[in-house]
């Protein structure tokens, strides 16, 4: 199975060609200029990642707490973090950095402040 | 049933002129709008132009109004405290056949009584007027040409209006006006009723339909579009002067003018269209306006352009305004038909109706009116020993909402609390400017929300651009994800 | 009447204005104040929750408001005063800043030297032309962004998006995240000027169509948006006939280009570029009125904040040097745009250089294998090459101070010699 990916590494977005094998591990890529690229391919291809930034509302606040994973998670696993965090809301004041939901959804990462409010 | 002296429907720069008339006599007065504030038609959306009256056909309605109308401006602006300034115009010609019409417009203007009026050469013109087209053969000079903002004035009158007992409805949209027992029966579109014993119909695209209603006759009405270029404020416009070229069967054609904020307006075109609210701007119509505009000015460039508006003007086919009672009718008076010279006309069109509506029920004077009270000179304005004293008394003033044009959170809050106030993100911005400026609300429209909200006690999800379904916002960000979470 | 007497006044507490009020202070000057109209120091960056800042300066991924902290707290922890709430109302040549807040009323503040930082603000509708009704529902990307991230609003439901700018980019997966249906995000460009990544994680993540090559032709809706026209366009970028395709939506965000802020600039009498409608500058961000400095986006739009940073702290720096009679020089070369290139800055350099002068610059189209060259009196100065140069990304060209030497004083020209993908 073949798969396209635009490289995002840098601006001359390399248009790779990725194989893949039936169980969708995979074989290998070409179109790439330098070695990001491969690594960012293989890691789009078989688990791509994301960090998720969101606002949560804060009784006692006008203005809405912004929040991070603490790491990249799961592609898949956004939609289910975005509704966890629509049934959220803080209390002021929160620091920058404190973690709001630890471990969401078994991804490993942590919802955290990226403001103090 | 809601009972008063007066209904006057329309609210516009006839109906609120009128209205203002009116409201020294001792009498109950309610004007009816369909929009959801003053000036929401055609007197929003025009050339601001107080033409000084060589253009009308002598002996018509619109010669005489404009031309008294024109007179009653400077002194009108100054009790009200409305931007008006006599900047004068050029009526540019470019041929021959120009030439006689700018001859005739002259030889009119004498008729009509306009004073000043003179034809200046082409030298004399570009002396004038340095980015004129250097093509331009002859000129009219026209030294009453005076520019004023309509809707500002519109409001001013609506609030002096409003201090002296009329009472201002809006959102309310005639359907039937009925004479039963003496007295006028009004309904509205969301069934509102009304009663008096005078019906005055001063609205603009609804003319000829409200005056079917009132006699039965019917009127053919045109409505006509004209979209324009506004360019950004400079220190440096490109005219001090109304630049028209020779007008046309349609109207008075494209012009170029510096407006009393420093703007530079270009337009309008001229277009009929089916329907009278349709105030899109279209890329042809907007073409045009530049294909025409270029002939004035060579060098044109809408690189500084902010916005393009469109008005849409009712136009009768009799080519003039109807002002007076209404023919065939008891106790219906009207002033419609009103384009261009309208605005000009508006204050002696006002004068004229408001005695004949109070002769034929015997209203009085009152003995006392509620003196004109004008909203704080703008910050823009202020001097800088003016602008300490003012923060020094009102800690609003400290806070500019509107970097474009320099607005204070006090000016946007006193222009919701005037006698007729805004209620809306673009109410604010007329009385205030907050949002007419080059970043076009990008910056202040979310911090004007919130003041309308706090002043109004509307939620922010509901606060609207300009009325009815014109919601800036659709809900909360949590409520709104909850939502489609359920939705899934 | 002057009220209050600084050294150097800074305005605005972006990350331009806190990163040239920290070096000014690294370098000495004691006497600084910052001026900021919000209601905390930060500027844009504080509604940019997403991440993806700082990583040519932190080498680590922050978001936008932790970017903002950090600088918050440099200024924070060398006492420079920050006063908020605080408009700027005109700047003069002689260096006296007008200015009003609620709480310290209006005030009139002298300063030995001046740094302009006030940042930039979005194109709006009325600069682009587009006909059709004058609705609500029409925003900039960057008022959308405000309203959801900084107030908890959202702006609408089904949105179209014109430009591809990273705001808009940035606000398509915005507002997809918060429950909105994005159905286009149109570009008229052949090209994005919005980066790989955004593309990627912020259209095609979510299946969101990306447009090339097309705008929006008609607005409709008396009251709230109900839709929009969009067509093709050709070569001239004008609409083709026939390729028209509608939307029914209630929103219309607009992310189409970014306009310095430099109405302060202008009335202090401070020449500007028509180029990157900033001022004109010299090596060290001096304007063209002594002592008053320019950096960040009120000088030339950025892409990255970084680099904002970078130049800022290089203002402060030359602003503090100048109040202590060490910023005297002579401008020597005037620098040009050349083809491929436009918006060079610095526009002037100097003689007695004490470092290398970093040119940046827009590139004018996309250009593969391409050399960046910068040449006087028919010298080469400066060359660098790139697999690709894109109007999306500033360049960036460094001139030796060395290699100016022997140079005669006269103009400097930038031109990118390459294969040209998109014009």
């Amino acid at each position: 199975m073949d798969k396209v990916i635009i490289c995002i590494n840098c601006p001359v977005g390399c248009r790779m060609n990725v194989k893949l094998a039936e169980d969708g591990s995979f074989l290998s890529v070409s179109g790439n200029t330098c070695p990001r690229g491969a690594r960012y391919a293989e890691q789009e291809c078989t688990a791509p990642l994301r960090m998720v930034t969101a606002v949560i509302p804060v009784s006692g606040a006008a203005v809405p707490l912004s929040v991070k994973t603490s790491v990249p998670v799961p592609r898949e696993s956004i939609g289910g973090i975005m509704k966890q965090l629509s049934l959220l809301s803080v209390r002021a004041p929160v620091s920058q950095g404190a973690v709001i939901v630890s471990n969401i959804l078994g991804t490993g990462a942590d919802i955290i402040a990226t403001r103090n409010v | 049933m809601n009972q008063s002296d007066i209904v006057i429907v329309g609210s516009g720069i006839t109906g609120t002129a009128l209205a203002r008339e009116l409201s020294r006599y001792d009498a109950s007065i309610v004007v009816l709008d369909r929009g959801y504030d003053v000036a929401e038609g055609a007197t929003k959306a025009n050339s601001g132009i107080v033409h000084a009256g060589y253009d009308a056909v002598p002996g018509t309605q619109k010669a005489k109004f404009n031309v008294l109308g024109a007179k009653k401006y400077a002194a009108l602006c100054a009790g009200l405290h409305v931007p008006y300034r006599k900047c004068g115009a050029l009526v540019i010609g470019f041929c021959e056949e120009d030439r006689i019409t700018i001859e005739q417009l002259y030889r009119r203007g004498v008729l009509n009584g306009v004073s000043g009026l003179r034809i200046v050469s082409r030298d004399e013109a570009l002396q004038m007027e340095p980015a004129l087209n250097p093509a331009v053969s002859c000129a009219l000079f026209v030294p009453e040409s005076a520019i004023v903002s309509p809707y500002e004035l519109a409001f001013a009158m609506a609030d002096d209006a409003a201090a002296n007992g009329v009472r201002f409805i809006f959102g309310e949209s005639v359907i039937a006006a009925a004479r039963r027992g003496g007295t006028w029966e009004v309904e509205t579109a969301r069934g509102s009723r009304y009663a008096c014993r005078v019906f005055i119909n001063c609205s603009g695209s609804s003319g000829a339909e409200i005056h079917r209603m009132v006699c039965g006759t019917r009127l053919k009405m045109i409505h006509r579009r004209g979209q324009y270029y506004l360019l950004d404020r400079s220190a440096a416009l490109p005219f001090s002067r109304t630049i028209f070229q020779c007008p046309s069967s349609m109207g008075k054609g494209v012009l170029v003018s510096p407006t009393v904020h420093g703007n530079l307006l270009i337009g309008p075109n001229a277009e009929d269209i089916a329907d009278p609210l349709d105030t899109a701007t279209t890329s042809g119509g907007l073409a045009s306006v530049l294909e025409k505009a270029v002939k004035t000015w060579p060098s044109l460039s809408v690189r500084s352009n902010i916005t393009n508006f469109s008005g849409v003007r009712a136009h009768l086919e009799t080519d003039d305004f109807m002002v007076g009672p209404v023919p065939g009718a008891e106790a219906a008076f009207e002033a419609i038909g009103i384009e261009s010279p309208g605005l000009s006309s508006a204050p002696a069109v006002a004068e004229e109706l408001s005695a004949l509506v109070a002769e034929s029920i015997g209203l009085k004077k009152k003995k006392e009116i509620v003196p004109y009270c004008p909203p704080a000179k703008p910050f823009s304005a202020m001097t800088d020993g003016e602008r300490k004293n003012a923060v020094a008394q009102d800690a609003a003033y400290g806070n500019i909402v509107c970097r474009c044009e320099t607005v204070t959170e006090a000016e946007i809050r006193n222009a919701i609390r005037r006698p007729v106030g805004a209620t809306t993100i673009d109410g604010v911005k007329r009385r205030t400017r907050a949002g007419m400026g080059r970043c076009q609300g990008g910056f202040c429209s979310p911090r004007v929300a919130r003041i309308l909200s706090e002043e109004t006690g509307i939620p922010l999800c509901e606060i609207t651009k300009s009325g009815g379904n014109s919601r800036l916002l659709s809900g909360t960000v949590d409520e709104f994800l909850k939502g489609a979470a359920e939705n899934d | 009447m002057i009220d209050l007497h600084v050294g150097v006044l800074v305005i605005g507490a972006g990350p331009a204005g806190l990163a040239a009020a920290v070096a000014a202070h690294e370098n000495g000057t004691d006497s600084i104040l910052v001026l900021e109209r919000e209601n905390e120091p930060g500027g844009i960056l504080r509604q940019c929750i997403h991440n993806g800042f700082g990583l040519h300066r932190f080498n680590e991924e922050l978001t936008g408001p932790e970017y903002a902290q950090r600088d918050i707290d440099r200024a924070r922890a060398a006492g420079i005063p920050i006063e908020c709430n605080t408009t700027v109302l005109s700047v003069s040549a002689g260096r006296v800043v007008t200015c009003v807040s609620p709480e310290k009323g209006f005030r009139q503040i002298s300063a030995d030297a001046v740094i302009l930082a006030m940042g930039c603000r979005e194109r709006p509708r009325g600069a682009l032309c587009t006909p059709g009704t004058r609705c609500a529902g029409i925003y900039s990307a960057g008022t959308a962004q405000r309203f959801v991230n900084m107030e908890g609003y959202m702006p609408g439901k089904r949105v179209v998006i014109l430009g591809s700018g990273d705001i808009g980019l940035i606000m398509a997966r915005r507002m997809t995240l918060q429950g909105a249906k994005v159905l286009a995000c149109v570009e008229i460009m052949p090209y994005s000027s919005g980066l790989k990544r955004n593309i990627v994680q912020c259209l095609d993540d979510y299946g969101i169509p990306l447009l090339l090559g097309h705008t929006v032709t008609d607005i409709r809706g008396k009251e709230r948006l109900t839709g929009v026209t969009v067509a093709e366009v050709d070569g001239s970028r004008n609409p083709i006939p026939g390729t028209e395709q509608d939307f029914e939506c209630d929103t219309l965000l607009l992310s189409c280009g970014l306009i310095p802020e430099n109405e302060l600039t202008s009335g202090a009498g401070i020449t500007l570029s028509p180029a990157t409608s900033g001022a004109v500058v010299d090596e060290r961000f001096e304007t063209s009125v002594p002592g008053i400095f320019a950096c960040g986006n009120v000088l030339h739009v950025h892409d990255l904040v970084d680099y904002v940073s970078e130049e800022s702290a290089a203002a402060g720096l030359a602003a503090s040097e100048y109040i202590r009679g060490k910023g005297k020089k002579e401008l020597r070369w005037s620098v040009v745009d050349g083809p491929g290139v436009r918006g060079t800055v610095p526009q002037q350099i100097s003689s007695g250089l004490q470092d290398d002068v970093r040119l940046m610059f827009r590139p004018s189209g996309v250009f593969k294998n391409a050399v960046a060259v910068a040449e006087s009196s028919g010298k080469e100065i400066a060359r660098k090459k790139a697999m690709i140069f894109t109007p999306g990304e500033m360049a960036l060209l460094n001139i030796r101070k060395e290699a100016l030497s022997g140079i005669p004083e006269g103009s400097i020209t930038v031109r990118i010699e390459g294969e040209i993908q998109h014009g």
